[in-house]
Parts: structure tokens; sequence; C-alpha cells
């Protein structure tokens, strides 16, 4: 008796696995960033949708780009939108478009550590700009203080800190200051990494934060969530029309609305330096990169599926997690854009 | 049992005077051939390294060639990558670092062979071994955390005042730089260097020591001119397991040195070593050149643990030579 209640366990066991096993699998890769808030969707979705588990890997934007250049996975993900060559590598090797979808929005705020001063500092573009050249050096600088009146800046050297690993924070940032000052775009330029002009490397949100914190004098950029969960102050930068905003889910929220005219329709678009009075303006979509046309029609049903249900009760999830939610006419536009997957 | 005795005896290379079944019923044969592809699959995993990395890495060589050895700009933007800031903070780091740990390292490996009583020598051999095992985050950690703050407030000031005027010790210290990072090496790799120092030294038979005693020297001198020359070879042995170490060392370094991919005669400025410039950029990599030219590093760093460890075998017979003729 005792062995047939064995076999029934071992018959059963295998049957939850062949059955665990029947749910069609969907693997993705890419960004780090939306990692939370990807796996928690697709752990929701997934106990909604028993049929269907999606398999996410935060290997970073590059490697998600490459991937799915390659066909190793269904669908990727990236902090940065595609650029032409890369549309075109991915055109010539899989026969079909690459469709851009924003799923999440994220931010940069600069932090930094300056004893004696209370209270958030504000900085201009051409503040930012010249600290990150290297042209600004004293924190008593006009370019700082001009904006900063009532502030005790001292007369010390300013120590630049920037992320020293490849990510989709560092894409952000140095979008917004190649839009904001053309020195920089001609020298520098954007991307996940760049040659600083001056500056400490730290690996990731916390190799900023933990180099901030040790170094006196020291200012640095680190992701909003980051800096949200951990309480890191952080500085308010002054928007295209001239007001000067603290990042938080609002203000990015709204970065993402005063961009929402202007989008193209493939939503490659830079939201960096956005109109409107509150907007943040170093803020990003993240997005989910989807091949137009599936061989596989069960693949692509599950995926417009997913799609439909992130941009409708998904939305509703992020903000726990601190991710900015994606403005109402983004999330009408794609809906439409959804049903170009083929 | 006589029998496989008497052939054994017999037992040349493979072609003995037994037939090849006989050899594989006995299992002889069966060893030799699995340790044979034991042994090959090392040499077999070294040669595919190389390979691969020399076929991902075309295309740097194709534009850059040999300037890529001597150039200093790293701009992912512009696709321009030169080593020569890597190869340059490796090499200063891993210098640092042996510069503190070799003196500090076989000091205390002579006094856990020679001085110490047996009690406390292996007392003190078991937390070596634990200290060997912490993983390098832990190291990075303790860099961060109190090497960077220390080298800031302490040692920066203790060198710079007086010895400002040198070059190695001018200018500014954020606590992050080639310093930092060698000082947290030379804490990775002391007990590599204690803990098989300690064994070679160990295990100079007794005669040696008597002998030198019975001729009136004292317990030093014995320890100093007699011990420590004949146990050279592996001395040097740990001394190149901790360069291998260290040039190879990334977590840790990447978390103290600074990140920055320039070249500073300061070792209070910030730089960049090969490892960790691979492991800060590699997965964000776009563009083929970009990650060809992250491999293409990892092949110099490959070539310079080779060539280092090559020089190191040379000096190994010259000095040996040179011991022997002083036992002898």
């Amino acid at each position: 008796m005792k062995r047939f209640a064995g076999l029934a366990i071992g018959v059963l066991a295998l049957c939850a696995i062949v059955v665990a096993d029947n749910a069609l699998l969907i693997n993705g890769a890419g960004a780090t960033f939306p990692y939370p808030i990807y796996s928690k969707w697709f752990d929701v979705y997934h106990t909604k949708n028993p049929n269907i588990q999606f398999n996410y890997q935060s290997i970073g934007s590059g490697g998600g780009i490459k991937q799915i250049t390659e066909g190793t996975v269904d669908f990727g993900a990236s902090d940065g939108p595609m650029n032409d060559d890369q549309l075109k590598a991915f055109q010539d090797k899989r026969g079909t478009a690459i469709l851009h979808f924003p799923a999440v929005l994220g931010a940069d705020v600069p932090t930094y550590n300056l004893s004696g001063v209370n209270g958030a500092l504000n900085f201009t573009p051409d503040a930012l700009a010249g600290i990150f050249l290297g042209k600004v050096t004293k924190w008593n600088d006009p370019a700082i203080a001009s904006a900063n009146k009532g502030a005790n800046l001292p007369a010390t050297d300013i120590v630049v800190v920037h992320r020293s690993d490849g990510s989709g924070t560092t894409y952000i940032w140095t979008d917004y200051l190649s839009k904001i000052s053309d020195e920089w775009k001609t020298k520098v330029g954007k991307g996940t990494s760049v040659n600083w002009p001056v500056g400490l490397g730290g690996k990731g949100n916390e190799g900023v934060t933990g180099l901030i914190k040790q170094t006196p004098n020291s200012i640095g950029y680190v992701e909003l969530i980051y800096a949200v969960q951990n309480n890191i102050p952080y500085g308010t930068v002054k928007n295209s029309s001239g007001a000067f905003v603290k990042a938080d889910l609002v203000s990015v929220t709204a970065a993402a609305a005063g961009a929402a005219k202007s989008m193209p329709d493939d939503f490659r678009v830079s939201i960096t330096d956005a109109p409107g009075k509150t907007a943040y303006p170093i803020s990003s979509f993240t997005w989910l990169l989807i091949p137009q046309k599936f061989q596989d029609g069960a693949k692509r049903d599950a995926i417009k599926g997913f799609l439909k249900w992130m941009l409708n009760e998904g939305q509703d999830s992020v903000e726990a997690l601190s991710y900015a939610k994606l403005p109402k006419e983004v999330v009408e536009k794609e809906k439409k854009a959804i049903n170009n997957i083929q | 049992m006589a029998t496989t005795a008497t052939t054994l005896k017999n037992a040349g290379p493979a072609t003995g005077s037994r037939s090849f079944f006989a050899k594989l019923r006995d299992g002889d044969e069966i060893a030799r051939l699995v340790t044979l592809l034991f042994a090959t699959t090392v040499v077999l995993i070294t040669v595919g390294l190389v390979w691969e990395l020399w076929v991902n890495s075309v295309l740097p060589r194709q534009k850059f060639g040999l300037h890529f050895f001597v150039t200093s700009v790293w701009d992912p933007i512009m696709d321009q990558f030169g080593a020569l800031p890597f190869i340059y903070g490796t090499m200063v780091t891993s210098a640092v670092a042996l510069l503190i740990a070799v003196p500090f390292g076989i000091g205390a490996a002579i006094f856990l062979a020679e001085l110490a009583p047996p009690r406390v020598s292996d007392t003190l051999q078991f937390f070596i071994d634990l200290l060997a095992a912490v993983p390098s985050v832990i190291y990075g950690l303790l860099g961060v955390f109190i090497v960077v703050p220390l080298v800031r407030t302490l040692i920066y000031p203790a060198l710079n005042n007086p010895f400002g005027y040198l070059p190695i010790f001018k200018g500014p210290s954020y606590g992050v730089g080639f310093i930092t990072a060698g000082i947290v090496l030379a804490i990775m790799v002391i007990p590599y260097i204690i803990s098989v120092s300690r064994e070679v030294l160990l295990s100079v038979p007794r005669d040696q020591r008597e002998a030198a005693l019975a001729l009136g020297s004292t317990r030093w001198e014995s320890t100093w001119k007699v011990v420590v020359p004949f146990a050279k070879t592996g001395i040097m042995g740990s001394i190149f397991l901790a360069l291998a170490r260290a040039l190879g060392e990334t977590m840790a370094v990447t978390m103290v040195i600074g990140n920055t991919p320039k070249i500073a005669a300061s070792l209070f400025a910030p730089g960049y070593s090969i490892a960790a410039v691979i492991a800060n950029e590699f997965t964000e990599a776009t563009g083929d050149l970009y990650l060809q030219s992250l491999i293409a590093l990892g092949l110099v760093l490959f070539l310079l643990t080779f060539v280092l460890n090559g020089l190191a075998r040379i000096l190994i017979v010259i000095t040996t030579q040179k011991g022997s003729e002083v036992r002898g």
C-alpha cells in the first residue's frame, strides 16, 4: 500500500511538471531598471492566465537589443530606444520590423554631499552641464549660486561622480545634457557609457551613492526610484518652462504628457527637457521591444494580450513600486499600436 | 599478485609486453586514459579560451592594430578605444599590492613556521585560510567603508605633507584611487602568501636548521640565511599566485579604484583596471566594435598574465640556481 502511495505521488508530481510545461513560455531579456515591475507584472499575469508564462532575464539594455536581434528571445526591453542602425540590423536579420512599446517611466536626480547646506539645491541646466563638463569647478560658482540665493555654498572643489557600468541611467542623464548643452553634445554625446570629461565612477546606483556619501563636496546622479527608496536627498532641476521642479511620480508623468503631443508613431522619443510647467526634465520611458511579425500565432496572441493588460490594469500597480505611470495620451496611442503586431 | 609485480617492473611506456586489453582489464590503462583526458582538458580549455578571445576581437585589431595598446582614449560614443590606461592601472595596483603584501606575508609566514609555538601557528593558520576564502565583494566593502576614509584622512596627509613634491604623492585625494585599490588587493593576497609560504617553510628538512645551529648561528640567522633560501622557490611561487590574483581581481578593485580611464603618476589619483572595465561595461556594450574592444581587453589581460608568469619562471630559474650554489 505504501509503495502504491509513493507511486501515486510520483505520478502526480510528474503530471504537475507536464502541466507546468504546457503553459506557453515566452522569453524576454533586457533592461535592469524596470526589472522589479516587469517581474511583478509577469507574476500577476501568470496567476490570471495560468497557461501563459513570461520569463524575463534582466541582462541589460544592450544585451536585450542583441538577443532580440539574434532571435534568441521573443521580446526585448531597453531603457534607450534602438537607433537607426540597430533597427536596420533587426530588419535585415529577422525580415520584419521591431516595435517600441513604452512600459513605465523613470527619471534621474542630482544628489550631492555638501555639509552646511540644508534643503534641496536648485540646479539650472547650465550649472549641470558646466559641472559635468568640468568647467564649473567650485561650489560657489555663480552658475550654481545664482539659483540658490541664501544657501551657504562653500568655495571648495566639486567632485563629480558618475556611473562606471553601462546603464540606462547614464543614457538618460547624458541624453539630457546633450539636449541642453551643445558643447556636451559635440564633445561627449549620449549613451549607456560615455567618455566622461571629469569625475569618479561608481558601480551601480549603490556605488554612486556610496562614493557621494564618502566624498565631501561631491555631486552625482542616481535613479529616482533608488533615491526615493533609500531616502537620499536630491536637488531640483530647472525645466524648459523656467520652473525648478523636484522629481516625483507626478512631475515625471507630466514630462511624458508634455511630450505626448509630439509623440512619433514608433514611440522612439526622448522626453528629457520636455515642455510643460510641471514637467521634470530628466525623465525617460523604458521600452518593451516587440517584433512586428510572429511565426508562432500563440505567442503573438499572448504578447498582445499582455500588452493590453499592461496598459490597463498593469499601470495601476506601478506607483506602489515608485515607477511613474504612463500618461493617458500615450496609453491610448499604444493601444492602437498593438494592432500592428501580426 | 606476483605477475602484476613483475609486469609493473617491466612496465615502460604503453608498449609493454602485455596486450592492451590485459592492461585495460587490470585498470592500469583505464587510469592512464582517464588521467590523460583530464590533463588534456586543461590544455584544451586554455587553447579554447585564447581562440575565443582572438576570433571575437577581430574588429579592434583591424581598426586600431597595435595602437590599441598605446592610445588612452576610451570613448564608446565616438568608437575610439585604447587599452593603455587599463593596462597601466592593472599593473600599478598589482605592484602596490605586492610591495605591501610580500614583506608582510613572508614575515608572517616566517613567524608562523619558525618562531611561533605550534598551537598558536595552527590556530592562526585556520584564520588565514578563512581569510583566503572570503568573497572579494566583502573585501570591496571593507575597502569602501574602511580603507577609503583611511586613505583620505590618514594616509594621504601622512604621505602628501612630507613627500608631496614627489609625483607619485602629488595632487588631491578622493579616497579612491590606485593606492586604495593596491591596499585592498594587498589585504586580499596576503593570506595566499602566508599560507603557501608557511607550508614551504615547514617542509624544509630539520637537518638544515640543525646544521646551521650546530655551526653556531643564532636562531634568526639559521632562519634567514638557511631556511628561507632553501624555501625560496616555494615562496616565489606564493608571490606569483598572489600576483595572478591581484591582476585578475575585479569586484573589489572596481569598488575602490575610482573607475576613471586616465593615466596619472600620482598613486592618489583615480584609475581603472582591465578586469574592472570589462565587468562594468560588458552587459551594456552595444555595437560590435565596442563589445569586441572589451574582449580584446580580456585578451590583453590574458597576455599580461602570461608574460608576467613567464618572467616569473625565468626569475625562479635564475634565483634558484644562485640559491643552489650557495647551498651547494
